[in-house]
């Protein structure tokens, strides 16, 4: 129940809702509990609702570090 | 899909499974406790890829699986009142209760809705004001926000007829819980990332501390899983238990702000039940009396005596005791088709997992 996909803030409506791209498929999310997303960014959408951001400077290091140490 | 298929990448699963299979040979035994890890395991085929002594045992992290018996008998007796919705997520529809379930009363003509969302009990309540519209409030720290949103989003509308039988549940307690009894020998928690994503890494910080445990908080996708398990094997061995994030891209220390200011404004902890485990203290949350004119606790209605098959081991599966193939009725009695327990309802149940893929 805790299912969360990611998907792509296209365009912020106001300060409760923004329409996000999820694969190809776009739609209306809320954003109350994460009222600070803007245009471009990725956020995790869970039943309706943006949860947490994600943060693409730390995904890119993990993978990173991941990556040498199966290197 | 950015951020999902990275983390499928085979090459870099097989070449964590080949690390982990030249840790260690001590037999250790990981938890997940949360459905949807729970899920992700079993479809991703990661427990038969790994060493044998490496053991992952699912715990108590399906909302519908923890639900008392008592609890379901609630929402029926709720749904015989008159002009009343009963909005619930989907699996919770076919949960048994002690002699019926909602589906059974939905056959027999109460008026039960599934949702997905819920926002979509609150568009009821626009839709039919006529009627009193009920959510069925089942989840953990990872969907308590969103029911928070709808209350704070009532108050602030003109919406008089939306009430919430809150049966909401928190992580840390129950974790707690299954460490204080020391029935199941834990070696490590995979730590339930979109939980985590709320509550941010510090409730965990006692399983180290107090416990000694090895806490890795994960993602969903096999990636994310293997690397999550690779390190608790890591910590086992170092004998260095620490709580550490491998789920950065999405969890940050604090978790999220504005959906924990949100749930404490609208519930405070309470003592809960929890299927198969029983009273755990300050397990659950309430709605704040405050929001006592929403709190669907206050209709009085006729709950029956709950009584369950004593049978059935959904207990011992949810306390990581047993994995369901020790269940007498799993397979034979209990299937999907005609579950018994909760834990053969629910999608992430452990015992509907075991029976689709093991």
């Amino acid at each position: 129940m805790c299912l969360a996909i990611p998907g792509k803030i296209i365009k912020k409506i106001n300060s409760e809702q923004a329409e996000v791209l999820l694969g190809e498929i776009k739609k209306i999310i809320r954003i109350d509990l994460l009222p600070e997303v803007t245009k471009g960014d990725y956020v995790l959408i869970h039943a309706g609702y943006a949860i947490t951001r994600i943060n693409a400077k730390e995904a890119d290091e993990v993978n990173r570090a991941w990556k040498e140490i199966c290197s | 899909m950015k951020y999902r298929d990275e983390y499928r990448d085979k090459a870099l699963c097989q070449s964590i499974i080949r690390r982990i299979k030249k840790l260690t040979n001590v037999n250790m035994n990981l938890m997940e406790v949360c459905g949807t890890h729970t899920v992700a395991i079993f479809r991703s085929g990661i427990k038969g890829m790994l060493p044998e002594n490496i053991h992952l045992i699912s715990g108590p992290g399906c909302p519908v699986c923890v639900t008392p018996v008592s609890a379901i008998d609630h929402m029926i007796a709720l749904s015989k009142m008159d002009d009343t919705i009963i909005a619930t997520f989907g699996d919770m529809i076919d949960v048994p209760g002690s002699s019926s379930s909602l589906k059974q009363e939905k056959a027999k003509g109460a008026d039960i809705r599934v949702i997905y969302s819920p926002l979509q009990a609150l568009e009821l309540a626009r839709k039919f004001p006529q009627k009193k519209i009920i959510l069925v409030g089942i989840g953990f720290e990872t969907t308590i926000p969103l029911l928070a949103s709808v209350i704070l989003e009532t108050v602030n509308s003109s919406i008089q007829n939306f009430y919430l039988l809150s049966l909401a549940k928190v992580m840390p307690p129950i974790m707690k819980e299954l460490l204080k009894s020391g029935e199941t020998k834990i070696d490590g928690f995979l730590c339930p990332g979109h939980v985590s994503t709320i509550i941010g890494t510090q409730p965990y910080q006692f399983i180290p501390r107090q416990y000694h445990i090895p806490c890795v908080i994960a993602g969903f996708e096999p990636v994310d899983i293997l690397f999550a398990i690779y390190c608790l094997i890591q910590q086992n061995i170092n004998r260095k238990p620490v709580v550490e994030n491998q789920y950065q891209r999405a969890v940050r220390e604090e978790g999220n702000p504005v959906a924990l200011r949100k749930m404490k404004e609208v519930f405070s902890p309470v003592d809960s039940e929890w299927r198969g485990i029983g009273k755990v203290t300050k397990s659950g949350l309430d709605l704040k009396p405050e929001y006592f004119s929403m709190n669907a606790r206050n209709f009085i209605v006729e709950i029956e005596k709950s009584r369950e098959n004593p049978e059935c081991r959904c207990g011992e599966v949810l306390r990581g005791v047993i994995t369901p193939l020790y269940c007498p009725l799993f397979k034979k009695v209990c299937t999907p088709e005609n579950p018994i327990g909760a834990c053969m309802v629910s999608s992430e149940g452990t015992c509907a997992a075991y029976y689709k893929y093991q």
